[in-house]
């Protein structure tokens, strides 16, 4: 029954939704003003409709109803509770469901909260948002029922591709979910900007929090992803330049360029059209990745849904969706009138070079992921890799990153660098010099490849330079977007530093050992105690024992396995790391070979973790920022309530 | 000075559309025209690699490359008495010998006494069978399981690779591509 109730209650959410863009139509060519009051509680009704269809599949999964296809073919009654029901969305349409799900209560959350705009523009964003969500609607129901029973259940399920049986899986996927759609509301705030013609600052500050809250969880999501890749693989590398997760790395790019220039549109009335356009194109990335991945059209690590008949429904979607967004751009952009002119010395200068440099990214990334796809249409096959995307993307994130060193200081409209630098003084030249000595000291000591030794100069210069904004300021009394924006750019100099260490100094070493045998890696001495067998509730494995010495220091151990699934039937390494505040030593065990030794893989990674570390700070900047905006925000309504409070009681 | 966005002229208001039209012509392309999954070998048309296997049983003669370069064009079949397609494969391998082709194989990763078993029961089609017993020839020919069968021509060029076992509507096929490697 609760299938049939989901799928009931999937129905209806698209039948609002349908009803919700009708509303909004007819109001805005006021035909019937009096449907006006009737879609922002559609907006509610539809979200609340799609999160029981989701919890619906939950249900189903955490029961394991094998007389429903999906879970038969993604489930299994031996699996742990939480993979259950992490399954749920560790399939095609499971997914789907989430990603309804997710825009849904966006769009609830929208229509119960946001009250600054004009209300034209607001009904204008419904209906939008209800026009995006239909599509998706029509994909689930039509293409893709998650619902479907089978005439014939099996008695067991065929279980969960055992690389997603980690508790990343839990969370991983909802959190860029909710990074992904959650652009869905900038893009429908941009068609209802471009309808009404409403660009302005006013527009700027309502689509900034939601802006900044899909940034967030965009960023927790690929952060965790990479961390996810980089301990379930086994292969110690933490960025593969897969078409996946470019496909989340396109949308983070976009967001972090809107971001930038929401604050420009905000504080200055600048970057009118050019704010819009980029509020189009973010969620655009969005739904092309989740294109590219799910129709098969490029061959992925990720790719669990491979179907080129989905291909096709996405891409019909796609062309209504994105292609109607930016035809209605190119003919409404032209009439949003010209926004305030600045000098190119100026934050809003510094800011536009910075959007500049994101969409280059973007566009870099974006041929990179595409390029195979060309050569292929001409009978060449390719695959572009790191040697292609780390230099060019460096060559234009480089650049974004000196300016990110000055451009905080800077002042709005019109400022000259001399002015800079009397206010700061001799702490100016700190951060170029902290990193041209780095950069001789590393030049001395030799062996490190060009981006990696630039890394690691201008990831203290850049951490230096970050917190230059709090010079000077009382910091008691300093707005949290401020803190905000220094701690986020304080975590991408820590990141970088990460990044370019692991690049740097990583120690690899690939053994066949015997029980009792020693190796060294880095500073580490590895020994292999002792190999056994262990069962786990749907797996088996053989378990090495590692006793491991930081530089004669005290032992540990660590338990690498190699594990056997048997629902699918699957061999998968199961990593051990070990974390110290300089660095992670990584062991990935292997196949037994002759004479009794066993593979052992090994890596001294001095300071990776620095790389998640600085995308958790990146995130943790975004939310104080995000908490200083809804705090302002809030006090702002309570203080205009009183006041009317008061004139009605003084009799108006 | 005023922002690019503001004085940039009305035509790059398209500009976004028009490369959201050339990426759905793209994909529009690709999805009509699936990209074949199916890698092709990149040994194919090079010579075979240097090598000098000994004999896997007594009364065949062992196998090197120098055997190859003779004029005459042969099959080189990779397999192994631990496969059981490989024992599927056997009797076809017997009916393209008793056709015409000379077939020579190479054991990988065998022990002497299974694999004169196998061959006991399965029937030795091999004029003359190696032993590569850490499977150096096989990878060094690009093979990446067992059994799969080469064409090479009688000037040790790789002709062909088919990989897992010959079925038996799959003679004609191979003692074709056997026929053109002899032109």
């Amino acid at each position: 029954m609760l299938a049939e109730f989901a799928l009931a209650a999937l129905w209806l959410a698209a039948a609002l939704a349908a009803l919700q863009l009708l509303a909004g139509v007819l109001v805005l060519s006021e035909k019937a003003l009096v449907l006006g009051g009737i879609v922002r509680p559609l907006a509610v009704v539809q979200g609340l409709l799609a999160l029981a269809a989701l919890l619906g599949l939950i249900g189903l999964f955490a029961t394991t109803d094998l007389s429903v296809a999906l879970v038969a073919e993604n489930s299994h009654s031996a699996k742990p509770m939480l993979y259950k029901i992490a399954g749920t969305w560790g399939n095609h349409e499971g997914s789907m469901l989430l990603w309804v799900a997710v825009m849904g209560l966006a769009g609830s959350f929208v229509a119960l909260v946001e009250r600054r705009l004009p209300e034209r523009t607001m009904l204008a964003t419904l209906a939008g948002q209800a026009f995006v969500s239909l599509g998706f609607y029509a994909f689930l129901l039509l293409a893709s029922n998650p619902f479907a029973r089978l005439t014939q259940p099996p008695p067991e399920g065929n279980g969960l591709n055992p690389l997603l049986q980690d508790p990343g899986l839990a969370f991983h996927p909802p959190t860029l979910y909710l990074g992904y759609v959650g652009l869905s509301i900038a893009f429908s705030f941009a068609i209802g900007a471009l309808v009404t013609r409403e660009v302005g600052p006013a527009f700027a500050r309502a689509m900034r929090p939601w802006v900044l809250g899909a940034w967030i969880f965009l960023t927790l999501g690929i952060t965790a992803g990479s961390y996810w890749a980089y301990y379930v693989l086994g292969w110690g590398g933490w960025w593969f330049w897969d078409p996946v997760e470019n496909a989340s790395l396109m949308p983070w790019l976009a967001a972090t360029a809107l971001l930038h220039s929401c604050s420009v549109l905000a504080a200055r009335d600048a970057l009118r059209a050019w704010t819009v356009m980029l509020g189009v194109v973010a969620f655009s990335m969005s739904m092309i990745g989740t294109f590219l991945v799910r129709s098969g059209i490029l061959t992925s690590v990720h790719a669990f849904a491979v179907d080129p008949l989905r291909g096709k429904f996405i891409l019909a979607l796609l062309a209504i969706n994105i292609g109607g967004a930016l035809t209605l751009f190119a003919l409404r952009a032209g009439s949003v009138t010209e926004g305030e002119r600045f000098s190119v010395t100026s934050r809003e200068g510094a800011l536009v070079f910075n959007n500049v440099m994101l969409t280059g990214i973007l566009g870099i990334v974006l041929i990179g992921t595409l390029y195979p796809l060309v050569t292929e249409a001409v009978g060449v096959r390719v695959s572009v890799g790191p040697p292609y995307f780390n230099p060019v993307t460096a060559l234009f994130a480089l650049p974004m990153m000196l300016v990110m060193m000055v451009g905080p200081l800077l002042r709005w409209r019109r400022d000259a660098p001399g002015r800079v630098a009397r206010a700061q003084g001799w702490v100016m030249a700190l951060p170029p010099v902290v990193g041209v000595v780095t950069a001789a000291v590393f030049i001395a000591h030799g062996g490190i490849g060009l981006l990696p030794l630039i890394g690691l100069s201008l990831a203290p210069a850049l951490a230096l330079a970050s917190l230059l904004p709090l010079r000077g300021r009382d910091l008691t009394r300093l707005p949290l977007p401020v803190w905000g924006m220094v701690v986020a750019h304080f975590g991408i100099a820590v990141a970088m530093a990460g990044m370019a260490s692991d690049s740097a100094f990583s120690t690899e070493r690939l053994i066949a050992a015997h029980v009792g045998e020693e190796t060294r890696v880095g500073p580490w001495a590895v020994r292999l105690a002792g190999v056994a067998p262990v069962a786990g509730p749907n797996w088996t494995a053989m378990e090495a024992r590692l006793v491991v010495r930081y530089d004669g220091a005290g032992a540990t151990t660590l338990t690498p396995q190699s594990r056997t699934y048997w629902a699918p039937p699957q061999t998968t390494g199961v990593s051990a790391l070990l974390t110290r505040w300089n660095g992670q030593l990584y062991t990935v065990m292997g196949e037994e070979v002759e004479g009794d030794r066993w593979q052992l893989r090994l890596w001294w990674k001095p300071f990776v973790p620095l790389i998640w570390l600085g995308g958790a700070l990146v995130a943790l900047g975004g939310a104080l920022a995000l908490l200083g905006r809804v705090s302002a925000d809030l006090k702002r309504i309570s203080v205009r309530t009183r006041m009317a409070d008061r004139r009605q009681r003084q009799g108006r | 000075m005023s922002g690019p966005a503001e004085k940039a002229p009305r035509w790059t208001l398209w500009l976004p559309l028009a490369l959201f039209v050339g990426f759905a012509a793209l994909v529009m392309i690709g999805l009509v025209h699936p990209a074949s999954q199916d890698v092709p070998s990149q040994m194919v048309g090079k010579p075979l690699p240097q090598f000098v296997l000994p004999a896997g049983v007594p009364d065949r003669p062992a196998l090197t490359s120098h055997d190859f370069v003779d004029g005459k064009p042969r099959l080189l079949n990779i397999f192994a008495s631990w496969c059981i397609p490989c024992g599927v494969e056997a009797p076809v391998l017997g009916a393209l010998a008793a056709r015409g082709a000379e077939i020579d194989g190479i054991a990988i990763r065998d022990h002497p006494a299974d694999l004169a078993g196998f061959l006991a029961q399965h029937g030795n089609p091999f004029t003359r069978l190696g032993a590569d017993d850490v499977s150096a020839v096989q990878l060094a020919i690009g093979s990446s399981g067992v059994p799969e069968t080469f064409v090479i021509d009688g000037h040790g060029i790789i002709r062909y690779q088919h990989i897992g076992e010959i079925r038996a509507e799959e003679v004609p096929f191979m003692l074709g591509k056997l026929a053109e490697a002899a032109r």
